[in-house]
């Protein structure tokens, strides 16, 4: 959804994140609704300047999301408060799946299909009955396939079967009344420490802010990802705005706040190892992606939008490797590098301390402060042969060698790392030119105004001059292994003293062209499989439509009075549509559900989809439209009029969800890896298939181990942001928070014999760092299984380089990962507190 | 002396004339005439004095709050929020109120540092050394380490022996390029940035 969409909201719940002060721009949105008469909620952990502005807050024990999620969505089943006339529709709550599929209410707590010694999860019970479900191109991460044997089959030529009188016992209705049916209010109590009371005022709230009328939205942030159940928070979250009808909606949806100006960005266009760029799967040795038509074969699904998968890769090759890129071969697919397993970044700092990594560049992170193990990401980079590091004011992850952790604990000394280093200043947003794309798919093109001062160049220039000399250190090379880098594209205009690469010309390859012409294309439906089209992401087709339009620098917002979502500002992909699935706005014969929550409808006089928004959908496919199983039909012909969600193989909102999740088909209710206490409603107690890496530095506390007895979640703060130094190195910021501090309950305080403003050790197996405390009763302890649970929790934004500086959190934590992203777990691990200062670890930073 | 006293008299006259606060006490209007005095008759706006105005984007969070840049000489001098966002409309948070600071942060390094094997000093190194270095290093690394097949055949032709770590404070451009080259010309794998953090 739109971030001023927001404003069109009945009900916003803010959840696993703190937007008031962490998205302070943002939340004025979330208070222009509420001046409309919204309730806005806010589950949590703490109480934050966003609890006090919320009519309700909720506090839940960090970690125990799913149990209050499953709550809602069992209290919206059992008392029949879901939207009917748009979940029916819309989503698969009507599906059949396998006879073999085994819930964990009847199977100890895990679904069928678990190799419990691999710690993976095979999908064929999963499935609709009868069929094999591919997941959209986007989800076939190694394992899916791999857990197929032998891929996805891709023979589905009928839709799955249903029962819309939702009495058949393997329905998704069915599955999910069963699977959610323990987690009643006294059990959502029991395990988040949530009163039954609130919790109630919770669930009602938005039942009543759902249907034709009203709509509800939800807003989260790292509190919900950064878990070893990351995704399925947000499943179920997704669920439950299924349910109510709360998607493709004004005011309604599922918002992600995240949180780097480019994060969306190089999420779409990614830095990220596992995809190409927008959402196309990098190619994987242990899948069959042998050849270009191995891969196209595998990751083709017959249904949906993604169908069109062949168009935007082989334009993508196109786009890279340029005349290399033919048709007979293979159009250069085999110069693409493999994946051999999980490269994130995670197993890359333990690669780094196996002496895997030799080299690496830093671009504008600083993984010192941000990654979890910060004393083994030291250990990694001190163990490098060479490391490059741009960013504009020195950084932890730069001056480790000098100042870090280990060196001032006499553990390393300077003449014992080996590792070369290069600092590079970087120039900022102001002083180059370029796009980024906030966090609701805004891509914004930003002016050089200013000259960066010195050496300092933006990173363009940095690729595109390193780029250009290795591409001449391996023009003479004849070696297989060197064609990609020969092949590669890189003849970019240059501008100026400092032959500054010219953006717009990157923005128009990444929008596409036609390559006999380079004619700029106008939008991904003119991209062809067949070499003749070039597009770097085809999400992005359509922001450079033609040589000089460039609508990412447009801004032209509505005119007071009017509001046709601000089109005109700025682009956001996909074709500049505002709101994703908005075809569900309208009911299933393309009418409005209501005049109030209008947004985009069918037209049948002009036989066109239009409204306040650009239609996600086919512009012309009539609402009453359905395909004709008879003739095979595939990609979007497969999908009806009725079928808003285009990405799907079958159109439909998943519920459940057949493929494509590495750890089941519902979120289930684990505890976090450490947790005090044991998980109250299975008997598995943490998700059966997270991401474990053991190394002698990375232990992991076993459950309610007695040295290690508190609840650990870490935040960041208005004024800082994240582990860049950037705030920290900005002086008006860095005096408004000027140390690092640990936030502490008066009850635990108490109990340890700490007063406010003492110095205090925090210690896990990982480390021990200390910062002063803070008493406040923005923390409560919990009522849990008879027993009182302590939370403490701290900003983890500091390091020793900046303004302000302080002990780094992430020194506490551990590595291991999402099974889906690979994501850290920042949010719910345990410690131990005590009143004190670490002896001789530092004077002064 | 009298003369001294005299002007010392006629000065601090001239002075409570000129100041806002008796002219408020005697009843002019603290936002009208007492505004006035003739010191700010003098003054003008320091945005005037900006020879190019244009827009940027807050390079914090991800809300993506517009930005109006005024610069001199080429350095920036005024950073405020574009009151034609719909984002913002003209508000920014304190971290991207603070932009200014940050591009004139005297932590700021505007040089290129490099620090050798086993030393314990930076040293100021020309750009242009740097760079060729890095090619140098990187072309080594990768020779060393990129596998075309693995042992039973398979191709993979990428290299684990470099890693790249960054990118969502970047311009999308800049992702792209960092992923087409170092992937797709390298055959580095481990491409990552904060999307994970
Ligand atoms: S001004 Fe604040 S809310 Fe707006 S983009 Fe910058 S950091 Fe985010």
């Amino acid at each position: 959804m739109a971030l001023w969409d927001l404003a069109n909201s009945d009900c916003i719940t803010v959840m696993g994140s703190n937007m008031a002060e962490n998205h302070p721009v943002a939340f004025r949105f979330v208070t222009e609704a509420q001046a409309r008469g919204a309730t806005v909620i806010h589950v949590d952990p703490r109480f934050t300047r966003t609890s006090a502005l919320a009519e309700i807050h909720a506090p839940i024990r960090s970690g125990t999301d799913i149990a209050f999620l499953g709550g809602i969505i069992h209290y919206l089943l059992v008392n029949d408060l879901w939207f009917r006339d748009f979940a029916l529709a819309y989503t698969n709550l009507a599906a059949i799946v396998e006879e073999g599929y085994l819930d964990p209410e009847e199977n100890d707590g895990v679904f069928s299909g678990l190799l419990a010694d691999r710690g993976i999860y095979k999908h064929d019970t999963w499935q609709y009955e009868g069929q094999i479900s591919a997941a959209a191109s986007a989800e076939n991460f190694e394992q899916t396939t791999e857990a197929f044997e032998g891929g996805v089959a891709r023979d589905a030529r009928n839709p799955p079967p249903t029962d819309p009188t939702l009495q058949h016992p393997r329905c998704v209705y069915q599955i999910m009344r069963r699977h959610f049916g323990r987690y009643t209010p006294e059990m959502v109590e029991h395990v988040t420490g949530c009163p039954q009371a609130t919790f109630l005022k919770v669930c009602d709230a938005l039942a009543r802010n759902s249907g034709r009328e009203r709509t509800g939205a939800f807003c989260y942030a790292v509190g919900w990802t950064h878990h070893s159940y990351g995704v399925q928070i947000i499943r179920a979250a997704s669920i439950i705005q299924a349910l109510l009808g709360n998607i493709g909606r004004p005011g309604g949806g599922v918002l992600a706040l995240r949180g780097h100006c480019s994060i969306q960005g190089s999420t779409d266009i990614p830095t990220l190892y596992n995809m190409l760029p927008t959402y196309m799967p990098q190619p994987n040795a242990m899948t069959q992606h042998g050849s270009l038509a191995d891969y196209l074969k595998a990751q083709t699904v017959p249904t949906g939008w993604w169908n069109n998968l062949p168009k935007y890769m082989i334009s993508l090759l196109k786009a890279w490797y340029g005349e290399a890129a033919q048709p007979d071969k293979g159009f250069a697919y085999d110069l693409l590098p493999k994946l051999t397993g999980d490269h994130s970044q995670l197993p890359t700092t333990l690669a780094m301390v196996d002496g895997v990594v030799k080299g690496q560049f830093v671009f504008g992170q600083n993984p010192v402060v941000g990654n979890t193990n910060s004393e083994l990401v030291e250990r990694g980079l001190a163990n490098l042969e060479w490391l490059v590091v741009r960013d504009f004011a020195m950084t932890e992850t730069a001056s480790f060698w000098k100042k870090g952790r280990l060196v001032r604990r006499g553990e390393l000394a300077p003449d014992k790392i080996g590792t070369e280093i290069f600092f590079l200043p970087s120039a900022m947003a102001a002083e180059k030119e370029g796009t980024l794309t906030n966090t609701t798919r805004l891509v914004q093109w930003h002016d050089k105004v200013c000259d960066a001062p010195g050496d300092c160049r933006s990173d363009l220039w940095f690729v595109y001059h390193l780029g250009r000399r290795l591409k001449q250190l391996y023009a003479d090379s004849e070696a297989p292994e060197d064609a990609p880098i020969r092949a590669l594209t890189w003849d970019y205009p240059t501008n100026g003293d400092l032959s500054e690469p010219d953006a717009a010309a990157v923005l128009r390859e990444i929008n596409g062209y036609t390559v006999a012409e380079r004619r700029q294309i106008s939008g991904f439906l003119e991209l062809k499989d067949d070499g003749s089209t070039a597009c770097g992401g085809w999400m992005y087709s359509g922001v450079f439509p033609s040589a000089d339009e460039n609508r990412a620098r447009s801004r032209k917002p509505d005119r007071p009075g009017s509001f046709t979502h601000h089109r005109g500002w700025a682009f956001s992909w996909p074709d500049n549509r505002r709101v994703l699935y908005n075809r569900a706005s309208a009911d299933p014969e393309g009418e409005p559900w209501s005049e109030r929550k209008r947004l985009v409808w069918w037209d049948a006089k002009s036989g066109k989809w239009t409204g306040l928004d650009t239609p996600d959908f086919i512009r012309d496919k009539a609402p009453d439209m359905r395909p004709n199983w008879e003739e095979n039909p595939i990609g979007s012909e497969a999908l009806g009029g009725a079928d808003p969600f285009i990405m799907e193989p079958d159109g439909k909102c998943l519920l459940f969800v057949p493929s494509g999740l590495k750890d089941g088909p519902l979120p289930t209710y684990y505890e976090p890896v450490e947790s005090p206490v044991g998980n109250p409603l299975y008997k598995q107690q943490s998700n059966p298939a997270v991401k474990l890496w053991r190394h002698s530095a990375n232990g992991l506390h076993e459950v309610g181990d007695p040295r290690f007895p508190y609840v650990f979640t870490t935040y960041r703060l208005t004024e800082l942001h994240c582990g860049g130094i950037a705030t920290r190195a900005m002086p008006h910021t860095a005096e408004l928070q000027p140390e690092a501090f640990i936030e502490v309950s008066p009850e635990l305080a108490r109990e340890i014999g700490l007063n406010n403003l003492d110095w205090a050790v925090l210690s896990t197996a990982r480390g021990e760092i200390e910062a002063k405390a803070l008493v406040t009763e923005r923390l409560r302890p919990f009522h849990i299984s008879g027993r009182y649970v302590h939370q403490v929790g701290m900003p983890w934004v500091y390091g020793w380089e900046g303004y302000t500086r302080g002990d780094t959190a992430n020194v506490l934590l551990a590595i291991f990962g999402d099974p889906n992203t690979s994501i850290h777990t920042t949010k719910a691990l345990t410690c131990d507190l005590r009143r004190g200062r670490l002896y001789g670890t530092r004077a002064r930073l | 002396m009298n003369q001294i006293r005299r002007r010392l008299a006629r000065k601090a006259s001239e002075f409570f004339k000129d100041w806002s606060v008796p002219r408020q006490l005697s009843g002019q209007s603290a936002v009208a005439e007492a505004a006035r005095s003739s010191l700010s008759e003098h003054q003008r706006p320091r945005l005037e004095e900006a020879d190019r105005i244009g827009t940027s984007i807050c390079p914090f969070c991800a809300v993506g709050c517009a930005q109006l840049v005024y610069a001199k000489h080429g350095k920036p001098i005024h950073i405020e929020g574009d009151p034609r966002s719909p984002v913002n409309q003209g508000t920014l948070c304190p971290k991207g109120a603070g932009t200014l600071g940050m591009m004139l942060s005297e932590l700021r390094v505007p040089e290129v540092l490099y620090r050798a094997p086993h030393s314990s000093a930076w040293e100021k190194r020309p750009l242009d050394w740097a760079m060729a270095r890095i090619a140098a290093l990187v072309k080594q690394t990768r020779d060393e380490t990129i596998v075309d097949r693995l042992a039973d055949g398979t191709p993979v032709r990428h290299t684990l022996g470099i890693a790249s770590l960054g990118g969502a404070t970047l311009d999308n451009e800049e992702n792209y390029l960092i992923k087409k080259l170092l992937g797709g010309g390298l055959g580095v794998v481990s491409i990552e940035n904060q999307a994970r953090i």
